[in-house]
């Protein structure tokens, strides 16, 4: 059992989101930034889709009832086990009675932490997720409250005696930081309605991450955008990474809890492999938006998923070494 | 009837297939064919489809089913064979609804806007046929088409901070129920026991795009023996 001690700002249960229930208008959700939630799941031996603790901005304090394999990944947060400073980015072992404490955010906005094992949550949609706007998925469909307890799935692997020195490389955690963000994206739908000056100005200038965005979407404030005529369009599918302009001309990113359709204009889709970029910005910085071709997200896509495959093998190597098999 | 169309990407892992940028029902009536005929394919890598007005959007894993090329390969294939096939029937469904009152707030506004009596505007409204052009905007939010010019009406000049599940609204020439609490700006005539969001079932959408709806007014008695037997 894991009792939680402090919540920290806004703490929910996520893994990697809800597949086949978009027809009944339900979010796909899940983890903000996919890249750091999986391979936190990776180092403790889960699959990468178990549910993990998103924590953003600040980050809870767990009081551990149990031995407990886990790992914390993304943003970068003070860490602490009873007090003394913990490393990110690798497997730790934590004794019963131990306390995690992770405290504010330096660089980056979104940490996870991985429990080997999983937690024992039941399954809504065949998502662990929490979708607040709906309560449903994690811990009661909500964010994590003083005095909730976790419990851990049976299959939990003994814990090892030796400390693991062994980690993520920084090559590959280094999208956490900078104030300035460089955000790949393609041409969206409607992007050809837009004035030729909105078009240019949207994929050179900067724009501001403002208070008003969360895990459904990011308001962004910078030059306004103008189309060429305002012939109104009729709702459509949109996804994770959408970038829509609503008449007044500020851009609106879609983020994980997006709704399903839309019926704002689309200038541009954020390529998959840079959403954890985003995920990452926090109130305040700035995302520049790069253009590229549909084709050069697709290789990037497929060359991120290569990349987690080799990540993972890596570290079932790891552990293969140290005597655990998955 | 095949129907043109075009493709293009909506994101890495999403295409989406568009036969009109119009609201028609032949169109819809196409889109919920489309839709059905894919998902009954159980095409290896493909784990989301969405209808919407116009267009169907398909969600694939390109590392089990390939490229965007390789997709719209697949896709340009299966709509041939759309035609082969009998369109779906389509279900009707009737929701019940205790209008005015604490439950439809704005009835008697509706009625005052219109000259009419809020007896007049749930005739008219209980009248209607109206068809699902699809589910989206929230869990099972469905957007219905059918509502009388009659009784059409702007929304509210302040929304509300807090629309009650079940409300039943009209926003200019919409109409609809809101599945969940939320903040909302529609007129709101009334509310249905009925739980249109439903987490916990294997079709967690009561409606399903294609459907056609009907309003069956309710005593507010009614609506207390509905609720007591489904909360």
């Amino acid at each position: 059992m894991i009792e939680i001690i402090h919540s920290g700002f806004f703490t929910t249960v996520q893994d990697q989101g809800r597949v086949g229930y978009r027809k009944a208008g339900v979010p796909a959700g899940g983890a903000m930034d996919s890249l750091a939630s999986r391979l936190a799941n990776l180092l403790v031996g889960n699959d990468e889709n178990e549910a993990v603790l998103e924590m953003t901005m600040n980050g809870p304090t767990l009081r551990f009832a149990t031995d407990a394999v886990i790992a914390i990944c993304g943003g970068e947060f003070f860490c602490t086990l009873n007090e003394r400073p913990v490393s990110m980015w690798r497997p730790l072992t934590v004794r019963r009675g131990d306390v995690l404490a992770i405290g504010a955010c330096q660089k980056g906005y979104r940490g996870y932490i991985a429990f080997a094992g999983g937690l024992d949550l039941p399954l809504v949609m065949n998502s662990r997720s929490t979708y607040v706007q709906a309560a449903i998925g994690g811990l009661h469909g909500k964010p994590l409250q003083k005095g909730d307890i976790l419990s851990l799935r049976s299959r939990a692997m003994a814990v090892p005696n030796i400390p693991i020195r062994w980690g993520i490389a920084f090559s590959a955690r280094n999208y956490i930081d900078g104030k300035k963000k460089v955000i790949r994206a393609a041409a969206g739908p409607e992007y050809s309605t837009f004035t030729a000056e909105s078009r240019a100005q949207f994929f050179s200038l900067a724009y501001e991450v403002t208070p008003q965005s969360d895990r459904m979407g990011y308001r962004l404030q910078g030059q306004v955008l103008r189309r060429k005529d305002n012939t109104e369009m009729i709702s459509e599918a949109v996804a994770f990474g959408t970038v829509q302009v609503p008449a007044f001309g500020q851009p609106i990113v879609l983020m994980a809890d997006c709704q399903t359709t839309g019926g704002y204009p689309r200038i541009a889709q954020v390529i998959a492999a840079d959403l954890p970029i985003l995920a990452q910005a926090r109130p305040g910085d700035l995302i520049q938006f790069q253009k590229v071709s549909w084709q050069e997200a697709q290789r990037l896509y497929v060359e991120r998923e290569r990349q987690l495959k080799r990540w993972k093998i890596i570290i079932q190597q790891k552990w293969r070494e140290m005597g655990y098999a998955h | 009837m095949t129907m043109d169309y075009m493709m293009f990407p909506l994101s890495e892992y999403a295409v989406t297939i568009r036969f009109s940028t119009k609201v028609d029902e032949a169109v819809n009536d196409y889109v919920h064919r489309v839709a059905v005929f894919l998902e009954q394919q159980k095409k290896d890598g493909i784990f989301d489809i969405v209808p919407t007005f116009s267009s169907v959007t398909v969600y694939y894993d390109p590392l089990v089913v390939g490229n965007y090329e390789e997709m719209c390969e697949w896709l340009r294939t299966e709509l041939e064979r759309v035609e082969q096939v009998e369109a779906p029937p389509s279900r009707t469904v009737v929701i019940p609804v205790c209008y005015g009152g604490e439950f439809g707030p704005d009835l008697e506004e509706v009625a005052r806007f219109h000259g009419m009596t809020e007896e007049e505007v749930i005739a008219i409204h209980a009248q209607g046929r109206y068809r699902v052009y699809m589910i989206g905007f929230s869990p099972g939010f469905a957007y219905l088409g059918g509502l009388s010019p009659k009784i059409a009406t702007p929304r509210r000049a302040t929304p509300r901070t807090r629309v009650p599940a079940g409300s039943v609204g009209i926003a200019g020439s919409q109409t609809g129920v809101y599945p969940l609490a939320t903040p909302g700006g529609w007129q709101i005539i009334g509310r249905t026991p009925l739980a249109l969001f439903r987490p916990e079932h294997d079709e967690p959408s009561l409606l399903r795009a294609g459907d056609i709806v009907q309003f069956r007014p309710i005593t507010e008695d009614e609506y207390r023996m509905w609720s007591d037997q489904h909360d």
